[in-house]
């Protein structure tokens, strides 16, 4: 729990206001032009009511589950863990080789990541042709795959940060318990499961909450490679709260939009509490 | 814990308060009057940057103790509108003069955005130069002139002769209807299956581009419209709607128009423009009158042999009915900030920035269809390129967007339905009823009417 506050405290503190003016403007008919963009009214709840039965929004709850699952909690997250792992045997260059290639995806502007994205998997991009110059005919991953393209950028542009994070934990474990392991015959899975993990358990819940939390807000990565399409088939809820809010300058049915995503980035949270609690019986 | 939060609290109301008044030390004094100008600038739009950068120099020089700020905001449609909304929604960042997109001008008047001009533009001489369209496009619902056009523009069919002529189709192209359209094209495919014999946008993607420059001139070509002018209601459910978008289904099924994935990349009319058009490898698209901006000496995707290789025609109505083509128009204007501090100041600059040498020299570089009838007179004008007398022809046959406030999700709507159709996830009946509903989920019932 400990270690989790501070980053809590510090997003609370730094997200607070525009949190709560967004929930606030979420009650409201604010616009971006027309009538009501000075003078907003008060609507209630009218615009979760129309939430509710807007298509397109149970599709964009969806796909924002599955983009956090597939490129935070397992793409990301366990990448960054198996690197760093790997790390800590490699020889020295190798290791600061691989270092700097994964972390350089990282400490490009987002914008910047996300065109080298676009560009690696666009028809005519770099990935087709590498397919084409080996004789394999590539896809429009863009186009057929919108998730698969998005959620792979994804881990290749933020698994530099777990991988840190990890590496750092992987340091602090003491060697001597792993040799005592090694001594009484412990395997490597053995070592890995019942003492490694156990002993950076703090820093597993730390980042799985950090990378979630990045994730749910991820909007230029998708934005530039898909712009939520073809057909909403990669629209997630940031996504879709931009294009509500600014595109069709309905603010209050957009931050309506946003006011979930900050539930479901609580839930997420919880559960990480929750599960780091329970570990520690 | 407690320690640092309080530290950052006190950093930031820090932060805050030198920010504020560092801001307020910029408020204008008596004498030193500032204007705030926004407006659009992009790598193939310099045009405008170009004005404003001549009518500062000029006004500053002529005014004594005014400085004229010039914020461009390097951004597609789109975003430069959104990012004016927000600049617009507060008193404290709002513009004194700002470059305004004409279907905004309804609901930016409704937000109480813009200034009335009435009064200012008795009084200036050049006023009556412009022609009766293009004082009806800065006209709010009250009947008041809210914005001065900058210039107008019209669509119609790009057709690269080679193209045309190697399927045997004898130039100058005129299509009666739309079944000349795919006869022409099916020719074309015949003739070089490697071709995207006429293409015309679909999808989100494209946004107002999909409409504006394919499903409108569809539309409006019909016994159907898209709303009611005098009832001021949503059409749902016409047969004009359906055909529309059976015909774009045809194209795209019949492999005449680019592919589904490639109509939906934000990006598809560069490679129009700075590709498939010049190489060759395209018959003909629907563009609007703007088009040889791209191609002329200065422009984004220079090709000297466009004067010579391209030929435009009207779009023609279904079956050839009255009035026998179909082109819409929109343009943009500059408007005065309901909020300006010097409104009077404002509006002189908004004038000179708009005098005859500055309308002439945006009008020829900008590709635009002029507006004031004295630059509309000028050699300069009417040289600028092969196309302009065509292209300002096509004035008589044109339509301009309902901008209602409602409009932007309408024509998302019809995006949707567009997109929908191109990529087979539903039939035009199916798309059309989808957006039946769309429309009146969106305006209520009693906005809609069924024709």
């Amino acid at each position: 729990m400990l270690p989790v506050v501070p980053s809590v405290l510090l997003i609370l503190l730094f997200l607070a206001a525009p949190i709560l003016w967004s929930f606030h403007a979420s009650f409201t008919n604010a616009a971006l032009t027309g009538r009501n963009a000075r003078n907003p009214a008060w609507t209630g709840v009218e615009n979760y009511v129309r939430l509710l039965g807007d298509s397109a929004f149970p599709a964009a709850v969806v796909l924002t589950v599955v983009f956090v699952a597939a490129s935070a909690v397992v793409g990301q997250n366990m990448l960054g863990l198996l690197i760093a792992g790997l790390m800590t045997r490699a020889r020295r260059p190798v290791a600061a080789v691989v270092g700097t290639a994964v972390v350089a995806a990282w400490v490009l502007p987002e914008i910047v990541a996300a065109f080298a994205a676009y560009a690696y998997f666009s028809k005519d991009g770099t990935l087709n042709q590498v397919l084409g110059g080996a004789g394999m005919a590539g896809a429009d991953w863009l186009y057929a795959y919108p998730m698969v393209a998005v959620v792979l950028a994804n881990i290749w542009r933020g698994t530099a940060f777990s991988m840190l994070v990890y590496r750092a934990a992987l340091a602090d474990v003491p060697q001597d318990i792993s040799e005592a392991a090694l001594m009484d015959g412990a395997a490597g899975w053995q070592r890995l499961v019942f003492i490694t993990l156990p002993l950076i358990r703090s820093s597993i819940a730390t980042n799985l909450m950090l990378v979630t939390l990045q994730t749910l807000a991820v909007f230029t990565l998708i934005w530039v490679m898909t712009a939520g399409g073809p057909s909403n088939a990669s629209t997630t809820l940031p996504v879709l709260a931009y294009q509500e809010a600014f595109k069709f300058g309905d603010i209050g049915y957009g931050t309506a939009i946003a006011s979930v995503l900050i539930v479901l980035g609580l839930v997420f949270g919880i559960a990480y509490v929750r599960l780091l609690r329970g570990d520690k019986r | 814990m407690h320690r640092p939060a309080k530290f950052l609290v006190a950093l930031f109301c820090a932060t805050a308060l030198v920010a504020t008044s560092a801001c307020s030390a910029e408020q204008p004094a008596a004498e030193n009057k500032t204007l705030k100008i926004v407006y659009q600038k992009t790598d193939s739009f310099t045009a405008l940057d170009t004005l404003f950068k001549d009518a500062k120099k000029d006004f500053e020089a002529a005014n004594q103790g005014t400085t004229v700020d010039l914020q461009p905001i390097e951004a597609n449609d789109d975003d430069y509108g959104t990012k004016l909304s927000l600049a617009l929604r507060s008193a404290e960042t709002a513009p004194d003069v700002f470059y305004e997109d004409t279907f905004k001008v309804r609901s930016d008047v409704d937000a109480g955005y813009l200034l009335k001009l009435d009064g200012y533009l008795e009084k200036w001489s050049d006023w009556k130069l412009y022609n009766e369209a293009a004082k009806a496009a800065g006209t709010g619902d009250d009947g008041g002139i809210y914005a001065v056009p900058l210039g107008t523009d019209t669509r119609a069919i790009w057709y690269n002769k080679t193209v045309l002529q190697k399927a045997g189709i004898t130039v100058p192209w005129q299509p009666r209807n739309w079944d000349e359209i795919l006869e022409a094209a099916r020719k074309m495919k015949a003739a070089d299956p490697s071709l995207v014999p006429f293409n015309m946008y679909a999808g989100k993607a494209t946004g107002e581009g999909t409409v504006m420059q394919s499903f409108y001139e569809l539309l409006y070509g019909t016994d159907s419209e898209l709303y009611d002018q005098q009832e001021k209601k949503w059409v749902v459910g016409s047969q004009g709607f359906k055909d529309s978008l059976t015909f774009l289904k045809t194209l795209y099924d019949e492999g005449l128009a680019v592919t589904p994935a490639e109509a939906l990349d934000a990006n598809v009319w560069k490679k129009v423009f700075g590709e498939w058009l010049p190489k060759g490898k395209m018959g003909a698209t629907v563009e609007g009158s703007y088009t040889p901006s791209f191609w002329q000496k200065g422009g984004n995707y220079e090709w000297a042999g466009y004067a010579d290789d391209m030929g435009v025609a009207k779009f023609p109505t279904q079956r050839g009915q009255e009035p026998g083509g179909v082109s819409m128009s929109g343009g943009w204007t500059l408007a005065v900030g309901a909020d300006s501090k010097n409104p009077d100041l404002a509006f002189k600059f908004l004038s000179e920035a708009l005098s005859k040498k500055n309308s002439l020299a945006f009008t020829v570089s900008g590709s635009q269809i002029a507006v004031r009838t004295d630059v509309a007179a000028e050699p300069e004008y009417l040289a600028a390129n092969p196309f302009v007398k065509d292209v300002s022809e096509l004035v008589s046959v044109t339509h301009y967007r309902p901008a209602t406030a409602d409009y932007p999700r309408i024509s998302a709507a019809v995006q949707v339905a567009t997109e929908a159709v191109i990529t087979g996830a539903l039939s035009p009946q199916e798309a059309a009823a989808q957006y039946d509903k769309t429309v009146k989920d969106l305006v209520g019932d009693a906005k809609v009417v069924q024709k």
